[in-house]
């Protein structure tokens, strides 16, 4: 008689990604759908991803999905949480998304302590428009907007997104993780299953950023890409809990 | 029979108030009613005037551009409108805060000076009933007593002072004689 | 009930909560600030969420997110804040996903003025966002009207799973007239098997989409969508008809200026000019059936707007040209006075004796 040792989690969907050869969304994905699966809250999540790659992530969870205007996941997430508090809701957003069109909305929603669970893919780059600068670009970077390299006077600096929302009353949770060695990997999941757990504990606004690679976009071997994130995204975006609190509302209870 | 009312002066003066007493008073007596506020971008210290009409059929228009009635409690609102009047109407203007007195023949003219009244009385802020008061001598529009009831049932009964005030500001206006 | 005096404005948000809304997302602006306000007062005492969002645009995509969990929302606002809704207007659109959206308009181009204005038509009527779509639009005139219309938004909006909006005015969200709410509070809403609530791990996912990448697919769901539209192009539409039968000249005319179009008529009346007004209710579906039949007896049209003229083409459309249709109108918060208005009508009056 076999035993199954490894098999899909329940709440990731039996489709093929879309995603290129060596992307990391799939990794994490899978993270996000093991953590729902081991909470046991597949019936009561409504995830939402918003305009980037990760668009079609509402082919590839099991739970409810919505398809968010690009950056107003966060405000889209605050509609649905106000109004059904007992579900689960998390967001599933690019760099792009977050930190420049949506920024008003990651701010705001994370100053209001809202008690959702962002999940943030910072790869450095806008992926599904074909390798653009993204506001968390490293100076430097070439990309097919900044050909000669980001630089600081002309297209400004990458934005920090973790120390920036960690600054803010209202965020109990944020972390920045990987997903470059097994070993980061274990401790992403680990990160994203605090982060729903904050959810479920009415802790407030929890986010957990992910360092991601885009071979593609960046022009190298999924493996190359691995070492380029370690080389150069980890110095400008170290890893680690910037912001672990009880509960934001304690004044309130 | 259809009256409109145009009620004027600055922000801070009880004028949209003051509408919204006779607005009020119509429809408790179970005529038709409208009240519009020109509004502006300034809560206080501005221009602030209110249309208000009472009629006993339907009511088209809610703006009242020839007034039956001008309450007029500064000289910028009295300028700007005592020439609207209808002839036959009447004008209520606060002779404390207008020298002025309008040279028409075809209206009727009341002058209290309201504001002065009502800190000699120590009812600041109570020139609008007062003007209330000698409006309802005036007109007979509503019964004395049922109006003055309707205006302080608006206000909450622990602010037991407010209502005494008002009811005082009301019967120093109804009561008022020019010389 | 006895009747209140309320704002416009205040008896919108009354409304509402009657109708079964208890979320509202909204951010200041004037002339509707008055329903974040009202609403921030009564939603706490009945269970319900007044939120003050960080922008239009966040607030309309809290709608969005509502909407999809499938409970009664609204939001409102002003003319430039309605433009920048316009996205989530027409994500919500295309995810089937209603709502009411309140335009209490006033002038513009740009930041405009504060005063009332009906300068949103076009936007209103035409093109509230991006891509092929209709909302459901209401025109009321009066505070009874606007109470009213609510109600039927909502309903409508649930019906047929599309975005409402009331289309109003500086005029009709400041000021006060009696208004009466009909019946008890609403409590049994529709059921909504397509929200997003959480697939209690019973049914298949329910998904919130807007976005088809194979043509063939996204031109299907915009079928659908209009032959949805076509039946609240057959059922929904209103409009009311005063003193139109025998008119020689209609005014065709909504909101505040039907109102001031009402006295305008009546004064004709007294002279003998036989005018009467057809005063669409809905902006969209729009009463052509109505104007078509109207143009069959009257000899001329006179369009009345707080703007340059934007219903003209849809007056025109209706009656097929077969009349002449003239404009009159002000703008950047000037109303007219019936006076002005009777001027047109004896002009008019004067060329079809």
């Amino acid at each position: 008689m076999s035993k199954t040792v490894f098999d899909r989690p329940h709440s990731l969907s039996p489709v093929p990604f879309h995603y290129c050869p060596g992307c990391t969304h799939g990794i994490v994905h899978r993270l996000v759908a093991e953590v729902i699966d081991e909470l046991g809250i597949e019936g009561r999540t409504v995830g939402i991803a918003p305009v980037g790659c990760s668009v079609f992530a509402y082919n590839y969870f099991e739970c409810d999905m919505i398809e968010a205007p690009h950056g107003r996941a966060p405000a889209v997430a605050t509609g649905v949480k106000r109004s059904r508090p007992e579900n689960v809701v998390f967001t599933y957003q690019g760099d792009g998304d977050l930190a420049a069109i949506g920024t008003a909305e990651t701010v705001h929603s994370a100053t209001r302590g809202e008690n959702i669970t962002i999940i943030f893919i910072n790869n450095a780059i806008y992926g599904m428009t074909g390798g653009q600068m993204a506001p968390t670009t490293i100076l430097g970077q070439v990309t097919t907007t900044t050909p000669y390299g980001r630089q600081a006077a002309v297209q400004g600096c990458p934005v920090h997104v973790c120390e920036m929302l960690s600054t803010l009353d209202g965020t109990a949770y944020a972390e920045r993780v990987s997903v470059d060695t097994p070993k980061n990997i274990i401790a992403a999941k680990k990160a994203i299953k605090k982060a729903f757990t904050n959810q479920i504990e009415k802790k407030g606004f929890s986010i957990v950023e992910v360092l991601s690679t885009c071979p593609t976009n960046w022009g190298l071997s999924p493996a190359d890409a691995l070492e380029w994130l370690r080389k150069n995204m980890m110095p400008v975006y170290p890893l680690g809990v910037y912001k672990d609190v009880d509960n934001v509302h304690k004044e309130e209870n | 029979m259809t009256t409109k009312i145009l009620i004027a002066g600055f922000g801070g003066q009880g004028v949209l108030f003051a509408g919204k007493q006779i607005a009020k008073m119509g429809m408790d007596a179970g005529m038709k009613v409208s009240w519009l506020p020109s509004y502006g971008p300034e809560m206080r210290g501005g221009t602030a005037n209110c249309s208000v009409i009472v009629s006993d059929e339907e009511i088209g228009s809610p703006i009242v551009n020839t007034p039956d009635i001008l309450f007029s409690f500064n000289i910028q609102s009295f300028d700007k409108f005592e020439k609207s009047i209808k002839a036959g109407g009447i004008l209520f203007a606060d002779s404390s805060l207008i020298s002025k007195k309008s040279t028409r023949a075809d209206i009727k003219c009341v002058y209290v000076p309201a504001t002065e009244l009502a800190s000699e009385n120590e009812l600041t802020g109570g020139a609008n009933v007062i003007m209330l008061g000698k409006f309802i001598k005036e007109t007979g529009l509503f019964a004395k007593d049922e109006f003055i009831e309707h205006m302080v049932s608006s206000i909450p009964s622990n602010k037991a002072k407010l209502i005494e005030n008002n009811k005082k500001a009301f019967s120093i206006g109804y009561n008022y004689e020019e010389n | 009930m006895a009747k209140v005096l309320m704002k416009g404005n205040e008896a919108i948000a009354e409304a509402a909560i009657r109708s079964g809304c208890r979320h509202y997302f909204g951010y200041p602006i004037t002339p509707q600030t008055e329903i974040a306000e009202y609403m921030a007062k009564r939603m706490p005492k009945i269970g319900g969420l007044c939120l003050q969002a960080e922008s239009e645009i966040a607030a309309i995509n809290m709608v969005l997110g509502a909407s999809s969990a499938g409970v009664r929302v609204m939001t409102s606002s002003s003319s430039p804040g309605i433009s920048l809704k316009s996205e989530g207007i027409s994500y919500m659109v295309g995810s089937d996903l209603p709502c009411l959206i309140l335009n209490v308009q006033r002038g513009g181009p740009g930041l405009g003025g504060i005063q009332p204005a009906q300068s949103d038509y076009y936007q209103a009527t035409k093109a509230n966002g991006h891509g092929d779509l209709h909302l459901i639009v209401l025109a009321p005139n009066s505070i009874q009207e606007a109470a009213d219309c609510t109600s039927l938004a909502f309903d409508l909006g649930d019906k047929y799973r599309v975005p409402v909006m009331i289309l109003a005015d500086g005029a009709l969200g400041q000021m006060m007239e009696p208004v009466e709410f009909s019946g008890n509070e609403k409590t049994e809403l529709p059921e909504k098997p397509w929200a997003t609530t959480g697939t209690g791990m019973k049914r298949k996912k329910n998904i919130i989409n807007s976005l088809y990448m194979q043509p063939d697919e996204l031109e299907s769901s915009i079928n659908e969508r209009f032959k949805r539209y076509d039946v609240i192009e057959k059922n929904e539409v209103r409009y009311e008809s005063y003193l139109a039968e025998d008119a020689d000249i209609i005014l065709v005319c909504y909101g505040i200026t039907s109102r001031i179009c009402k006295t305008a008529v009546g004064m004709a009346r007294k002279e003998g000019i036989k005018a009467g007004i057809i005063r669409p209710i809905t902006l969209w579906p729009y009463p052509k059936e109505a104007l078509a039949k109207a143009a069959e007896t009257a000899s001329e049209f006179l369009v009345v707007e707080l703007n340059k003229g934007q219903m003209t083409s849809d007056v025109k459309l209706a009656i097929e040209c077969s009349r002449p249709v003239s404009f009159y109108g002000r703008t950047g918060g000037v109303m007219p006075t019936p006076e002005e208005i009777l001027e047109q009508i004896r002009m008019i009056g004067g060329r079809i004796k």
